[in-house]
């Protein structure tokens, strides 16, 4: 892992972009490393464009201000991939992860031919086997503890796990849909 | 040691009223106030504190509810933001000329219209002369940290007078950080218990709070609070030299980083602070003496001490993030440039209107203000003093 890791976060609102970003923070920080997770606030409506974001560092951060040349950028929703520059200074070093099924051809043509690596990943049918609804953020934070290889997966598992333990409190019975979502989009994510 | 936590700047402010355990809080519970009362009100819930929690049905009933506790001898705290706080405004006022050590949290977002939530100091500027104690903090450890020191400030005999702190609305107070916080026991001590000397519910000594005060007797009261604010100065050091024993952490009137032997500098509050100082260590690797004053105690103002360590600079930018709609430049600026004139400092200084209603920040921004010093070192001449930063269809 690089000394400072960027990323930026696209999805629309409800599908858990932010707290995936807040999520990512936590388990980064649960190995000892500096972050910030943040959410670029707008009018909150359901399935309008949001973008978050995440430092993760060695160091302390200081910086305040958003991303603009991300090292990695995970997109929730690939039907933003036409209305949204989501490659927008993205490093060409970086990746760009995208939830969707459409093939190789139609995602270079519309990511206007960025030169780094591109992975996909089907959150959807992930989510769909895995929670019986459609929670795309959960198997994104996998992926992008993947690709991104800020920590290596059995302690991001063990991480995630008492993380949801705290979160669902209240509805236990959701934790191991989750943990099997992880499992999947981990091994399930591929370049293309 | 600390302890290691992850927090939002609203999260960690709650945490700080909860360890400081106030008698009464009182807040307006929904936007525009923040996420903090909500916390501090689950705190109360679950049994975490003794406070009275009052949730008030406006920021004005707010403040005076937290003049009505103070004034009985309690130590009340309240949480505001943007145009809660222009609503508390008249109170605000009451507080301070009643010398009632309340202490706030203020998140600052702009003040409407048109309607905007995100961060400026515009909500802030506007009771910068209400007589108040300004702390202001670059992210949710300074925001937290100040917290705990804010009642020894406010409390102290010779100052009583109310407080506020400050920081980023969203940029810090909804980011999540690292953050080192204090355990519970050692906040406790190091806040101690509130023992007012002249209060309303003490049977031995009936007083009146807030009466008429009229031609006979207003300049004196005013004239008391200017030198309750002077004497701020020397509490507010004492109180972070006390806490710097306890955490290592070190706090004066305003933080110097890499400024003593700078050719320029930016001169700002808050956030902007510490993407500025990234912009500093980029710049010095490639040999331009820059630097930065940070501001962290803007009321009272450290004049003397600000225009002492800007003596030696060639150019200086004041970067503020409310426009006063003056024509001459904003709130910080004015104020510091006056320092320097008083205390026969003269550097070339301009003034920055930055950030306005959330505009983003970035390191790019920050350089060109850079630039545009190197530039006037270079000409030895200021075209225009009054610029702003980051605004579109300019430069």
């Amino acid at each position: 892992m690089n000394d400072l890791i960027e990323i930026r976060w696209h999805g629309r609102g409800g599908q858990g972009a932010k707290t995936a970003s807040l999520l990512l923070a936590d388990a980064a920080f649960n190995t000892g490393k500096y972050i910030q997770g943040f959410p670029e606030y707008g009018p909150e409506r359901m399935g309008a464009p949001i973008t978050a974001y995440n430092r993760i560092s060695t160091t302390p951060i200081r910086i305040h201000s958003n991303i603009y040349e991300p090292d990695y950028v995970v997109v929730v929703d690939d039907t933003l991939l036409e209305s949204v520059d989501v490659t927008a200074g993205l490093k060409e070093s970086g990746a760009i992860i995208i939830n969707t099924t459409k093939d190789a051809d139609y995602l270079k043509t519309v990511l206007k031919g960025y030169h780094g690596s591109i992975y996909t990943i089907d959150a959807r049918r992930i989510s769909m086997e895995t929670l019986g609804k459609y929670f795309p953020n959960t198997p994104m934070l996998a992926a992008i503890v993947k690709v991104s290889n800020i920590m290596d997966d059995a302690e991001f598992l063990e991480d995630m796990k008492s993380s949801f333990k705290h979160k669902f409190t209240k509805k236990p019975e959701v934790i191991d849909g989750n943990m099997k979502a992880l499992e999947m989009a981990l091994k399930e994510v591929q370049k293309i | 040691m600390g302890i290691r936590e992850r927090l939002s700047g609203n999260e960690a402010s709650a945490i700080a009223m909860k360890q400081i355990n106030p008698d009464v809080v009182a807040a307006f519970p929904i936007t525009p106030s923040t996420e903090i009362p909500q916390y501090f009100s689950s705190f109360v819930s679950n049994g975490l504190v003794d406070t009275e929690f009052v949730a008030v049905e406006s920021e004005h009933s707010a403040m005076s509810a937290c003049i009505g506790a103070e004034a009985a001898g309690a130590r009340a705290m309240t949480a505001t933001s943007s145009n809660g706080l222009s609503f508390m405004w008249e109170m605000i006022y009451i507080a301070s000329s009643s010398r009632l050590p309340i202490v706030m949290s203020l998140v600052n977002r702009a003040v409407s219209g048109p309607l905007n939530i995100h961060n400026d100091h515009s909500d802030a500027m506007g009771v910068r002369d209400a007589g108040w104690i300004m702390l202001f903090s670059e992210n949710n450890q300074e925001a937290y940290d100040n917290l705990i020191m804010a009642h020894r400030i406010a409390e102290h005999k010779d100052v009583l007078l109310p407080l506020m702190v400050c920081q980023d609305g969203f940029i810090t107070s909804h980011s999540i950080e690292n953050i080192e916080l204090i355990e519970d026991e050692k906040v406790k001590d190091f806040v101690g218990t509130y023992h007012p000397e002249h209060y309303l519910l003490n049977d031995k000594e009936p007083i009146s709070v807030g009466p008429m005060d009229l031609q006979a007797f207003l300049a004196e009261h005013k004239y008391q609070q200017a030198v309750a604010m002077r004497n701020a100065k020397k509490v507010i050091l004492d109180v972070a030299a006390d806490f710097e024993k306890m955490t290592g952490r070190k706090y004066s009137f305003f933080e110097e980083y890499r400024l003593e032997d700078a050719d320029i500098a930016i001169v700002c509050m808050n956030s902007t602070a510490g993407t500025t100082k990234d912009v500093v260590d980029s710049l010095r690797e490639k040999g331009i003496k820059a630097g930065l004053l940070k501001v962290r105690v803007f009321r009272p103002f450290p004049a003397e001490e600000i225009a002492k360590a800007l003596s030696g600079l060639k150019a200086i930018a004041v970067l503020d993030k409310a426009d006063s709609l003056n024509a001459a430049g904003g709130a910080l600026f004015t104020d510091l440039t006056s320092a320097m004139y008083t205390n026969s400092v003269s550097v070339p200084t301009l003034s920055y209107i930055y950030g306005i209603g959330g505009r983003d920040t970035t390191s790019k921004d920050i350089e060109s203000v850079y630039t545009d010093l190197q530039e006037v070192v270079k000409s030895n001449h200021i075209e225009n003093p009054y610029r702003h930063l980051g605004v579109r269809g300019l430069n």
